[in-house]
């Protein structure tokens, strides 16, 4: 077994998730099953692959350029007023479980 | 007219030539989801009041004399993982349960803008992940061709809308297959576009370097229309290309004679149903008899692309779900004595059992000491896969394949094993880790009466060859050619 209890604790803390004493024993079995299968991967000699985080690594980007100026096309100007109006304190608000009307609420931050 | 079949074309003339109105055609459509959708499923909510606002100004335009826009009158449906303004949207999911956006998706602004008329938001897997729309948080979605099976997902509501008439046309979104999928097994047609083709301004965030939105729709010119009113750069979204949008339309009729058309032995071989793949064969010879050039392929590395799909598309969506914790909108745990508690409660009870899968295995393969293993070496497999297309595109324009290695398969079938869920993704996934655009089109059925998927892919940004061999295909076999 690659993951254990302890790691699925572990995880399940970094990923601010409270699982359960019942979701355990099954997210620890599912996560055993999709890794045993990711392990396929390491037939594959990627040693001098780079890796691609975006399609437009790939496609979209003018390669004889360097740097950010690769994606000039994403670039634009600031606009002052942005891009779309700011929404108004009590639409942005508005689907907060609690708000004071100028701030969302939240539970106390700093625990003993 | 029958609703089923009713085309975008055909809806709005009806309407520009007064033999009916667009107030007509979504009470209609209304009548008609009274009276299916409660065995079907796929609306999660109706919004009666904007469309028929929207269908009443139509009709006004019209009575003014006044040209219709291309989708003016036509009765459309959002999957809810789009935002739409005032209208509560939940992506499937109980965190957002009473969650009601300030704001618009840019791909539902256009079509509204072009005249569509929003009957309302449409039942998916959470958070858009899943395979059978089982994943939803509120109820599954049943397959119009047969109530016992999953309509496919995670788009499963915007395929069984198109498919039982329940809307002319749909917003689906795609980062594994959820559109191309779910096609194939109600029997329409689905298009992913290219990354970039469309904006994902507005759409809740499943793995951004994934995340497509694209139409289903009954016909592929109607798939040619939607995009056509979709595409195209959008300043509130950097990913969206800044390059022109072709008239898709008018591109259908191009002919393809001449076109080289790819076969991959490796979507023909282990694991692809027998009545699937005779029903692919056939339809690559139809291809070959309308003048294609049929050449063999080889796409080496798509054994390792479900692998590569499931470290890539988990790890982004650990991040992008992060943004759910109950501060700024959507469901809070009660009760909490300190923040920390709240947050963990509020994921807990809030996701289902699916995306908290996913959560853990992307925040896994992304924690210290696992990234390189899992990680960083999916971003290096998924250049590969990249790479196979790239060469494939050198020697063909188009590839072909079938769109998933079943038929739809049964509700409940796989629900309880999520290796085997993912499996079925093999012929879908690849497209999506290239970025390249893929439709998938009606070719046939199953003894039982299951409708099989093709699926036609192409390069990036080339949505204009795949929309036409796609066409040529449809219309090849259509019952009164």
């Amino acid at each position: 077994m690659k993951v254990t209890d302890k790691d699925v604790a572990y995880v399940a803390d970094l990923a601010n998730l409270e699982l359960t004493e019942q979701e355990r024993p099954r997210m620890l079995r599912d996560l055993n099953a999709i890794l045993g299968y990711v392990d396929l991967l390491d037939e594959l000699d990627t040693q001098d692959v780079a890796p691609m985080a975006q399609v437009s690594d790939r496609f979209g980007v003018d390669p004889n350029k360097a740097g950010s100026a690769r994606f000039a096309y994403a670039r634009r100007d600031d606009v002052p007023e942005g891009l779309r109006k700011s929404f108004t304190p009590e639409t942005a608000l508005g689907g907060a479980p609690e708000s004071d009307g100028t701030f969302f609420e939240v539970p106390k931050v700093i625990e003993k | 007219m029958h609703l089923t079949t009713l085309t975008i074309d055909a809806a709005v003339s009806a309407v520009q030539n007064g033999s009916t109105s667009a107030s007509a055609w979504a009470e209609q459509h209304y009548a008609r989801i009274a009276s299916e959708d409660a065995k079907i499923g796929a609306y999660l909510m109706l919004s009666k009041e904007r469309a028929l606002a929207q269908a009443s100004r139509l009709d006004r335009a019209v009575a003014k004399g006044e040209t219709l826009p291309p989708l003016g009158g036509v009765p459309v449906a959002i999957k809810d993982v789009m935002v739409t303004r005032g209208l509560r949207t939940t992506a499937g999911s109980k965190i957002l349960e009473n969650y009601i956006p300030p704001y618009d998706c840019t791909a539902v602004a256009r079509m509204e803008a072009a005249g569509a008329v929003i009957l309302g938001k449409l039942n998916c897997d959470e958070f858009a992940m899943g395979s059978s729309n089982e994943n939803s948080a509120y109820w599954p979605v049943h397959n119009p061709r047969d109530l016992e099976r999953v309509p496919g997902g995670s788009s499963g509501g915007s395929a069984a809308a198109v498919a039982a008439g329940l809307a002319v046309a749909t917003l689906g979104s795609d980062t594994g297959g959820s559109i191309r999928q779910p096609a194939s097994f109600c029997g329409v047609v689905g298009l992913m576009p290219t990354y970039g083709r469309v904006s994902r301004y507005g759409l809740v965030a499943f793995a951004s370097s994934l995340d497509h939105i694209g139409p289903i729709t009954k016909t592929v010119k109607d798939a040619a229309i939607v995009l056509r009113t979709i595409a195209g750069r959008d300043s509130m979204d950097s990913t969206s290309a800044d390059l022109p949008v072709p008239d898709y339309v008018a591109e259908l009729e191009k002919p393809v004679q001449g076109l080289r058309i790819g076969v991959a032995k490796e979507y023909l071989g282990e694991g692809l149903d027998r009545e699937v793949r005779y029903a692919v064969e056939a339809a690559i010879q139809k291809l070959e008899s309308l003048g294609c050039k049929i050449v063999e392929i080889s796409l080496p590395h798509t054994k390792y692309a479900i692998p590569t799909y499931y470290i890539v598309a988990t790890a982004e969506a650990s991040s992008n779900l992060a943004r759910f914790d109950g501060v700024r909108y959507g469901y809070r745990a009660r009760d909490a004595r300190t923040l920390s508690e709240m947050y963990r409660r509020t994921r807990d009870e809030g996701f289902g059992a699916e995306v908290k899968r996913r959560i853990m295995l992307g925040t896994y393969a992304l924690s210290a000491g696992y990234y390189d293993a899992y990680y960083l070496k999916a971003q290096k497999v998924r250049t590969l896969i990249a790479r196979d297309f790239e060469e494939a595109f050198s020697k063909v324009d188009a590839i072909v394949t079938p769109t998933c290695p079943t038929a739809a398969f049964k509700l409940g079938e796989k629900a309880e094993n999520p290796l085997a869920m993912y499996l079925a993704d093999i012929y879908t996934v690849t497209a999506d880790l290239a970025g390249i655009p893929g439709i998938s089109i009606p070719c046939g059925q199953t003894r039982e009466n299951l409708p099989i998927g093709l699926q036609i892919l192409g390069r990036h940004f080339d949505e204009a060859t795949v929309l036409r061999v796609a066409h040529a295909y449809e219309q090849a076999v259509a019952p009164s050619a």
